[in-house]
């Protein structure tokens, strides 16, 4: 048992770091790929290549003010990055970042916990997460950071429904909450997005509006809202607005690839004839691999599209994105029971 | 309509795969994507300097001629010709023993270009009779007094062992 704490305590620590890595990373990831996606270099000085950019940026953070507005309500606006953070990382508690691994005669599981309402947790935090957004633009007292928040808010609260409803169909196939039973569904290749690409597409349209990225990012909006909701935000406080959006968007890839596109599951992984930890190790390598190329995808679609108009978004998401959701959950209804049947 | 320039606007219906817009999007992916791999426009400053041509207006020198004694006179017809007035100079007369310092009897003592007036047009250059003020293609870097713009002879006057070539543009004084 107090090995089991022992192991779990150190999985923490591991996802808690890399998350931190990852995020740190996407931030020069980002850039690097606006730079290239724009005919540019990005940046090239802090370091061989710039790798050292990062932790420059979050040196400059440090050492900024630390800046409260006069007229801002000073509790809330130190609370709000806090919220912002924490649902961001609380999410990782539950993705299965690998199989089992054995040691000692032991096997423990590459995940925190194996939550049986897997994804009700997750749809439970991510709609927390919105609290950060909208409390750090109240608490502001500035109009910019007002609009944002309240855009950032109905945006969330639309997108969630579509969201929600484009899972169902996933876990009407698995019959499953869990995201490991998920996972171990599309074992061998058996990928959910061959089976409800619908769905997948709903899911990512909807990862995006949720994480507040562009073409959705109009509680940011930095040409209209010179920032939204972190308008009055300065120092590590900002620093912490923006590192939350990139851990945001790393687990939103990871919720992708673990619903989606197999998880830790590769094509023939049982063909290679691995060992069991091996294999493990492995599946973990390449469900990072998918999700480095999801946030890839993530500044990709960013540096190709434009920002919708408020009222185009609200169209997509009500008028589209939810009727589709409930066409796929029919759809997807109708021919289980047609195999059921037959 | 009298300036015949207005454009029909077509407000056609779109049809249905132009309005999943899912092509489209995948269509700029593609576009950017491509971007990738393109030649980058950007030029990395310090170790890297765009090429100017030979005939750039920058900095400007007064030169000396073979014998290594100095070119001007002081006639002041560069500051005459100056359409910024950033030029102004003081002639003295060459002492015994100076011949090999001063090409002629009169030379300039002091000789200033105030480096935030200059315009960079050549005028200068143009009007001197005595081929001494050239414009090379050294910069003038930037400096935090405005006093350091003002260039004085230490900084203007061709060094002897440091010959700058503006047989470039001379060429174009002969045309």
């Amino acid at each position: 048992m107090s090995t089991l704490i022992i192991i779990k305590i150190i999985i923490i620590l591991v996802i808690f770091a890399i998350t931190l890595f990852i995020a740190m990373y996407s931030t020069y990831a980002e850039r690097k790929i606006a730079a290239v996606m724009q005919d540019r270099i990005g940046p090239n000085r802090a370091g061989p290549w710039g790798i050292l950019q990062p932790l420059a940026d979050g040196g400059k953070m440090f050492f900024k003010e630390d800046f409260i507005p006069a007229f801002a309500n000073k509790k809330l606006f130190i609370i709000a990055p806090g919220i912002a953070m924490f649902t961001a990382l609380m999410t990782s508690a539950i993705i299965p970042w690998g199989g089992s691994i054995t040691i000692w005669g032991q096997t423990f599981d590459l995940q925190v916990a194996d939550v049986d309402i897997g994804i009700l947790y997750i749809l439970g935090v991510v709609s927390i997460g919105v609290y950060g957004i909208m409390i750090g633009g109240w608490a502001s007292n500035n109009k910019y950071s007002l609009f944002g928040a309240v855009r950032s808010s109905s945006q969330m609260i639309s997108y969630e429904l579509a969201m929600g409803l484009s899972i169902l169909a996933v876990i009407m196939t698995t019959g499953s909450l869990s995201l490991k039973d998920i996972v171990e569904a599309q074992d061998g290749g058996k990928w959910n997005v061959f089976y409800q690409p619908l769905a997948c597409l709903l899911f990512i349209v909807c990862a995006f509006a949720e994480c507040n990225r562009a073409p959705f990012d109009l509680a940011e909006c930095e040409s209209e809202l010179i920032g939204g909701y972190h308008t009055e935000y300065g120092s590590m406080k900002l620093g912490f607005f923006l590192f939350a959006e990139y851990i945001n968007m790393f687990i939103s890839s990871a919720i992708i690839s673990t619903l989606f596109f197999g998880g830790y599951n590769f094509p023939f992984m049982h063909d290679l004839g691995l060992s069991s930890n091996a294999l493990t190790i492995v599946g973990t390598l390449v469900f990072f691999a998918k999700i480095c190329f999801f946030i890839f995808f993530f500044m990709w679609v960013r540096w190709t599209l434009p920002r919708f108009r408020y009222d185009q978004l609200m169209h997509l998401g009500w008028k589209t994105l939810i009727p589709l959701a409930v066409f796929n959950l029919m759809l997807t209804g109708g021919i289980m029971l047609l195999r059921d049947l037959f | 309509m009298l300036s015949n320039r207005s454009i029909k606007v077509s407000n056609k219906k779109m049809t249905f795969w132009e309005r999943i817009y899912l092509p489209a999007i995948i269509g700029g992916m593609f576009v950017t994507f491509k971007h990738i791999f393109k030649k980058k426009a950007t030029i990395k400053y310090p170790e890297q300097k765009r090429p100017v041509s030979d005939v750039y207006r920058g900095k400007h020198i007064l030169k000396r001629d073979e014998n290594g004694a100095e070119r001007c006179t002081a006639c002041g017809l560069c500051a005459v010709a100056c359409p910024a007035e950033a030029i102004s100079m003081i002639a003295s007369e060459r002492k015994m023993g100076e011949e090999n310092l001063y090409r002629e009897e009169k030379y300039a003592s002091v000789y200033e270009i105030n480096m935030l007036r200059c315009i960079f047009c050549g005028l200068c250059e143009e009007a001197c009779p005595k081929e001494a003020i050239f414009l090379t293609t050294e910069l003038v870097p930037p400096f935090l007094e405005r006093q350091d713009f003002i260039y004085g002879k230490d900084r203007l006057v061709e060094q002897v062992d440091k010959r700058v070539d503006v047989s470039k543009r001379k060429l174009k004084h002969t045309v």
